[in-house]
């Protein structure tokens, strides 16, 4: 960090912290966020200009350089000292590009799915199996608070591997949300105690 | 009639962020959306010699703030802010703090995050 204008009072102890919350159109990652952020989840219709790809900006003829995103994100505060944030990522798949951005510097992932609409979370499971370095476990989203398959069939139907933490949820449960978070918390805690990070 | 007010919005917002930032696309500190910033030691005279996006930036993170909150709340996209913000930083006018990350997540980090869920009210 910049050690150079390291203010002197006690609120420069503050940091943030990050969990990413992915899954497909529709799987309740807004109600997820919801439940447990101390502010109503900030749905910013945000400018993802890219100005930080290495892209030339200026108009190539398609204005695709410029792109609305709606994108939720919500805010713990954990202790004096510390805030969580949960960032929902976008649901389409175009807008993968910004799930690299969105995911930098997070502690992990959850990928919510619903059972009923399970292809949906295909990409965002594919993403963070291959092209993310990110732990993640993955959470059913019982919106009626019923499974209606087993975890055995759901992590065969997703072709999740072994490793993957699978639990359930739901998602306008602020206990149960909370429940899943530490889940991810203690399993990134773990992946780093046996990789010796 | 609604949709060409959103268009023309759109169509000037596409011009104006690299206006805002001279035409540089980098900042030079590495800003992480939810990474807070806050004002140190404010200064009027400062603020008010900064162009207007600068100076809401500039005045808003008087409360510490994410900049996913910046960018939101000012609807200033996040490639500008993060630009915006690297040179008030290098200004020394604004503080970057460190996230979790900048301690790659610690057992400690982790851990106080999860006694912190732990506490949290069900």
């Amino acid at each position: 960090m910049d050690s150079r204008n390291y203010p002197p009072d006690a609120s420069s102890l503050l940091i943030s912290a990050k969990i990413v919350v992915a899954g497909g159109f529709g799987v309740g990652k807004t109600t997820f966020v919801s439940s447990v952020s101390e502010v109503a989840p900030i749905n910013t219709e945000a400018w993802m200009t890219e100005a930080s790809e290495d892209v030339d900006p200026v108009d190539d003829g398609t204005g695709k350089t410029t792109t609305t995103v709606a994108m939720d994100f919500g805010r713990i505060t954990l202790h004096s000292d510390l805030v969580l944030y949960l960032f929902g990522t976008p649901g389409q798949a175009r807008f993968w590009f910004l799930w690299d951005d969105l995911s930098r510097g997070a502690l992990g992932t959850v990928v919510l799915v619903d059972t009923r609409r399970i292809a949906e979370s295909f990409a965002a499971i594919n993403y963070f199996e291959n092209d993310s370095e990110l732990p993640f476990i993955v959470a059913v989203n019982m919106f009626d608070g019923e499974l209606y398959h087993d975890l055995d069939e759901v992590r065969d139907a997703l072709a999740l591997s072994p490793e993957v933490p699978l639990t359930t949820c739901d998602a306008r449960d602020t206990g149960s949300v909370v429940k899943v978070l530490q889940e991810l918390v203690s399993y990134t805690m773990n992946l780093q105690l046996s990789y010796g990070v | 009639m609604a949709n060409s007010v959103a268009n023309s919005t759109m169509r000037s917002m596409r011009v104006r962020p690299y206006a805002i930032t001279g035409g540089r696309t980098r900042p030079r500190h590495h800003l992480l959306v939810e990474t807070l910033i806050s004002v140190p030691h404010y200064d009027p005279q400062f603020s008010s010699s900064l162009m207007p996006e600068s100076q809401a930036l500039y005045e808003r993170a008087r409360e510490t703030t994410s900049i996913a909150e910046l960018s939101a709340h000012l609807t200033i996209p996040l490639g500008v802010i993060r630009v915006l913000l690297s040179d008030l930083a290098a200004a020394e006018m604004v503080f970057i703090h460190p996230t979790g990350y900048s301690y790659a997540y610690d057992q400690n980090i982790l851990g106080r995050i999860l006694d912190g869920l732990k506490k949290l009210p069900a």
